[in-house]
């Protein structure tokens, strides 16, 4: 039963207020610009645009602003300003071999065509504070080395596809991908359909099933394919023009991830494969996505999925931070009258069990 | 609608247009000088498109995430109708973006529009892509074998 009880707007006006406050800190300290999160929080961006669902990289800055930095809330902000907008279209698909890459490295081929490009990484950083950082001062610009910015990199994907080793992945359909956002989703899902749920899924519970995978709960032994973060250009076709235009240029993180064979009486073994895509650069997050896409082909694959990362219904009805904080916090909303109910319940089985008791003792006292 | 000369240069123009720095763009039309007067058919909008991914970068499309777009359409007095649409949610972008695409449909305005803004924009996307490519090549990592010592 719901009663509607009113009350408390003043004390609710005042928390926004109290909030607000928070949120600025400190009067004496220097406010925030959007510029800075962009520019110096890139990569906060980037988890809140690709979680989001929303490539707006001032979008993000601004819900990160607001959320006080708190990620799961930002993504949920950008989400919900989303649906007041109109849709124009689906893109032309992202041509990733066409990127303009800052970092593309690969664990399978030490000598893979085009070199191993270390770009911006935390990789070989030493995980040791740097304070020098927390004065402000002078930071140089980054070398430069000759370079072909018009020569795109080679697939590794491709070249072990030629020999046959690697299963092509599924046949290209041009057609407009079906758009989860536009209908509910109904199991079994597409490989299409998953990937998007898993694209905008949380980072931190793809990574954990990804780990697990690793860790022997669905374990198929995964190589970095390759690992390439750049900048792509969108092409659309609007419906005055008839043609397709470059509309802007993002950045994004795309993970190949190769993974153990498999093979019949017709298709000799080969390796399979697993793929993640984010926006900006989340090369953790295309991992986890990749090994988890990979899990999740169990079906497809004829293997036994007996763990967690392997079910589709557990994996893709859990990935998403906005349903989950959502359904987890909503327990703090008044629930008064559903615990009148439970408490009447309890009440009713001690009383009960007291009675019973009673009734024993008597019982053996007679006796 | 038919590849015909006109449409590669729109294409080529309009995409050119939509990548460059909205504060750019609007600094060398506003060097421009005087312009034809054109209305707004469509005020600028803010909308998204669905950005598509391919499975492993070359197999069927998924849906990525979407992405902000701002559209807008104008037509000139002379009857010329021009489209912009921009990542993001510069309304000033997708305007100019329109009008120099109505503007570009007229003769005469071709080469002053291509010399004094497209080429410009052009050139300025090609060096942003060169230091980018120039940035990443210093961290490209050149394999050396270390012999090993005779004995050893």
């Amino acid at each position: 039963m719901y009663v509607a009880v009113k009350g408390g707007e003043t004390t609710i006006a005042h928390s926004l207020d109290l909030l607000a406050d928070k949120r600025r800190g400190d009067r004496d300290v220097a406010e925030l610009s959007l510029e800075q999160i962009d520019q110096q929080l890139g990569l906060a961006v980037d988890r809140v645009m690709t979680e989001g669902s929303c490539y707006d990289r001032s979008l993000a800055a601004l819900a990160i602003k607001q959320a006080r930095g708190d990620l799961i809330e930002a993504i949920f902000l950008l989400r919900a300003y989303r649906t007041t907008l109109p849709r124009f279209g689906a893109s032309e698909p992202l041509d990733t071999t066409r990127m303009v890459a800052e970092r593309r490295i690969s664990s399978t081929f030490k000598d893979v065509p085009g070199g191993q490009v270390l770009g911006p990484t935390y990789d070989y950083t030493h995980r040791l504070l740097d304070f020098s950082l927390a004065a402000s001062g002078e930071r140089p610009e980054a070398p430069t080395a000759p370079a072909d910015a018009t020569h795109a990199l080679p697939r590794v994907g491709d070249i072990l596809q030629r020999d046959g080793l690697l299963e092509p992945p599924p046949s290209r359909d041009d057609g407009e991908a079906r758009d989860l956002t536009r209908e509910p989703l109904v199991l079994p899902a597409s490989r299409p359909l998953r990937l998007q749920n898993l694209a905008r899924g949380d980072e931190g519970f793809l990574l954990a099933l990804g780990y697990s995978t690793q860790r022997g709960y669905g374990n198929n032994h995964p190589f970095v394919g390759e690992i390439r973060y750049g900048h792509v250009p969108v092409s659309f076709v609007p419906e005055e023009l008839g043609f397709a235009i470059e509309i802007g240029e993002i950045e994004v993180t795309e993970c190949d991830m190769v993974n153990q064979f498999v093979g019949s009486h017709d298709v000799p073994p080969q390796f399979t494969r697993g793929y993640g895509l984010a926006f900006g650069h989340a090369e953790r997050k295309a991992m986890a996505m990749a090994l988890v896409d990979r899990a999740l082909r169990a079906d497809e694959l004829g293997e036994a999925a007996t763990s967690p990362a392997q079910d589709e219904e557990f994996v893709l009805a859990h990935s998403d931070n906005v349903e989950g904080s959502g359904f987890v916090q909503h327990l703090k909303l008044p629930h008064y009258v559903d615990f009148q109910s439970e408490l009447v319940v309890v009440r009713m089985l001690r009383t009960e069990a007291e009675q019973r008791r009673e009734q024993a003792a008597l019982a053996q006292a007679a006796e | 609608m038919s590849s015909t000369p006109t449409t590669a240069r729109r294409q080529r123009w309009l995409s050119v247009l939509a990548k460059a720095p909205a504060a750019r763009l609007a600094s060398l039309w506003q060097a421009l000088g005087p312009t034809p007067s054109y209305t707004a058919l469509r005020r600028p909008e803010i909308g998204l498109v669905m950005v598509q991914g391919r499975i492993s970068g070359t197999g069927a499309p998924f849906c990525a995430g979407e992405m902000t777009v701002t559209r807008a359409a104008v037509r000139l007095d002379s009857g010329e109708m021009g489209f912009g649409y921009v990542r993001g949610r510069d309304a000033r972008q997708a305007e100019i973006v329109a009008a120099i695409d109505a503007l570009g449909q007229r003769a005469e305005w071709i080469e002053t529009l291509e010399s004094a803004i497209v080429t410009p924009l052009a050139h300025e996307a090609e060096a942003r892509h060169r230091l980018i490519a120039a940035r990443a090549a210093a961290t490209r990592v050149d394999f050396f074998t270390v012999a090993r010592e005779a004995g050893a």
